[in-house]
């Protein structure tokens, strides 16, 4: 029988939103065909978390989900310190979420120095530097199941994955959620035009989409399969970043009409120039409804 | 395009200006330009194929004058009064020195739409200057200094009122010189629109 990686689901200060995330993954049979935890929060595992703390228990790979704060107990004891012991016994590290890879929205709580294993936001933590080299960061609230297990599966089969500067694969973090995003033709010609759930119009301008500044490939792998949140007729809220959660998700801030956040890269000045041509056609096709006769 | 050919296109443009100023955008005709640059009919058609094109390349050409002039305004490290100032303070000044470029805009741009209907929609020809008085309002707000609005309320406001100040120098209506109007003009502008 083959061997197979043995992976230990350490949930810290989390809603468990990464763990309900990842039971969407639609192929678990041959998941675990390759795979077996030695514990997981709601998978029946070999060993307790009394067992996880109290033994050294053989393992490959540490998932980390939620935030990590210098006194949050987890079973009794500091959950940094479970981290510590198994950060020695596994050769790879594995921030899952938001929230273990920048502190999320656990930032606001009262627990000491809340931060994710290697950023607070986008500033870089020195405290475990020492596991910066074995650490792969899945951001996301949630993370998209897809991109936890590929990246597993790297892991297991020993590929060199290409990471960004937070230490996310550049394989699903390289593009914007823009990439591939239905609404397109609307950005181009600045047509917002939206009403939510429905298939018309960019949200980028009026409703808050995120989708041309954040890092995730939401629109190139589907969600179950099948959509996504801009698809759907909602706004990305930005959740693979270091600044999520932000405030006001389905408003977008504008200074005097011009958006404050601009898409990754661009000029302000490249931006107001092209907006300013593109205004000045209306595009009939982009006022009415896609469907309509 | 030839850095020469960009001179003598500019020459052209700058003559132009001169004619539409004196003897009106429809009574100034393309040979009219040519003989005051001492340049045959035949080759002002290499630069430019009608007067309609050289009309929308004038607006071009003076657009790009004042974006440039903002642009530099707005990457100075000054506070956004001091900014309203300096804009208001190059509009008058060029009304002044170079009057025509401003009469252009007003008096033809403004008001010969049909000229300018094909090939310069909304904003498309005034797109240099537009951008940097978007980033003058932008980063004004950002800075907690200007009320947040609609830009076109803003614009409109700071843009209609500079127009129709230089528009009443033009027509000999106004009892001081138009520079002494400054400190005032830019106190209302920047009453009217800061927070």
């Amino acid at each position: 029988m083959k061997k197979k990686v043995r992976i230990l689901w350490l949930g810290l200060m989390t809603c468990n939103g990464n763990t309900h995330s990842f039971l969407n993954y639609p192929h678990l049979e041959q998941f675990f065909n390759d795979f077996e935890f030695i514990y997981h929060p709601i998978i029946d595992s070999e060993y307790s978390l009394e067992d996880i703390i109290s033994q050294d228990i053989a393992c490959d790979v540490l998932l980390i989900e939620g935030a990590i704060a210098d006194d949050f107990i987890k079973a009794d004891v500091l959950g940094i310190d479970i981290i510590k012991k198994y950060s020695k016994i596994v050769s790879k590290i594995v921030t899952v979420g938001t929230c273990a890879t920048f502190g999320g929205i656990f930032k606001e709580s009262h627990y000491k120095n809340v931060s994710g294993l290697h950023f607070r936001e986008d500033k870089r933590t020195e405290k475990y530097n020492h596991l910066f080299e074995k650490t792969i960061s899945i951001s996301g609230c949630p993370i998209h199941p897809e991109t936890l297990v590929s990246t597993l599966y790297a892991i297991k089969k020993g590929l060199s994955l290409k990471l960004d500067s937070y230490l996310r694969p550049k394989d699903y973090f390289a593009y914007t959620v823009h990439n591939g995003c239905t609404r397109n033709e609307y950005f181009e010609y600045k047509v917002d035009n939206h009403h939510f759930g429905e298939l018309e119009g960019c949200m980028f301008y009026d409703h808050g989409c995120q989708g041309p500044l954040t890092h995730g490939s939401c629109n190139k792998i589907l969600w179950n399969e099948i959509n996504s949140k801009t698809r759907a007729g909602l706004p990305c809220m930005g959740c693979t970043e270091p600044s999520f959660p932000k405030q006001n998700l389905f408003s977008t801030k504008k200074n005097m009409g011009i958006p404050e956040f601009l898409p990754v890269g661009v000029n302000k000045r490249v931006y107001l120039t092209l907006a300013g041509i593109t205004k000045a056609f209306k595009i009939d096709r982009l006022q009415k409804k896609l469907l309509d006769d | 395009m030839t850095d020469k050919k960009q001179q003598k296109k500019e020459q052209i443009m700058l003559a132009s200006l001169g004619l539409f100023a004196t003897k009106g955008f429809y009574n100034t005709t393309i040979p009219d330009i040519a003989l005051s640059l001492k340049m045959s009919v035949g080759n002002m058609y290499n630069y430019f194929k009608s007067k309609d094109l050289l009309a929308k390349e004038i607006i071009k050409f003076v657009s790009s004058y004042f974006g440039k002039k903002i642009k530099v305004i707005n990457e100075e490290n000054i506070s956004t009064k001091e900014k309203t100032r300096k804009i208001v303070e190059i509009y008058f000044q060029t009304a002044t020195v170079k009057p025509e470029m401003l009469d252009y805009f007003l008096r033809i741009y403004l008001s010969t739409r049909e000229v300018f209907k094909d090939g310069c929609e909304g904003m498309i020809c005034v797109n240099d200057f537009v951008t940097e008085i978007m980033i003058y309002f932008e980063e004004g707000v950002k800075c907690g200094d200007l009320r947040d609005q609609d830009f076109f309320n803003a614009f409109g406001l700071f843009m209609g009122y500079l127009g129709g100040m230089v528009f009443l120098q033009g027509e000999n209506v106004l009892p001081k010189n138009l520079n002494e109007y400054i400190d005032d003009v830019t106190d209302n502008i920047y009453k009217a629109l800061s927070v």
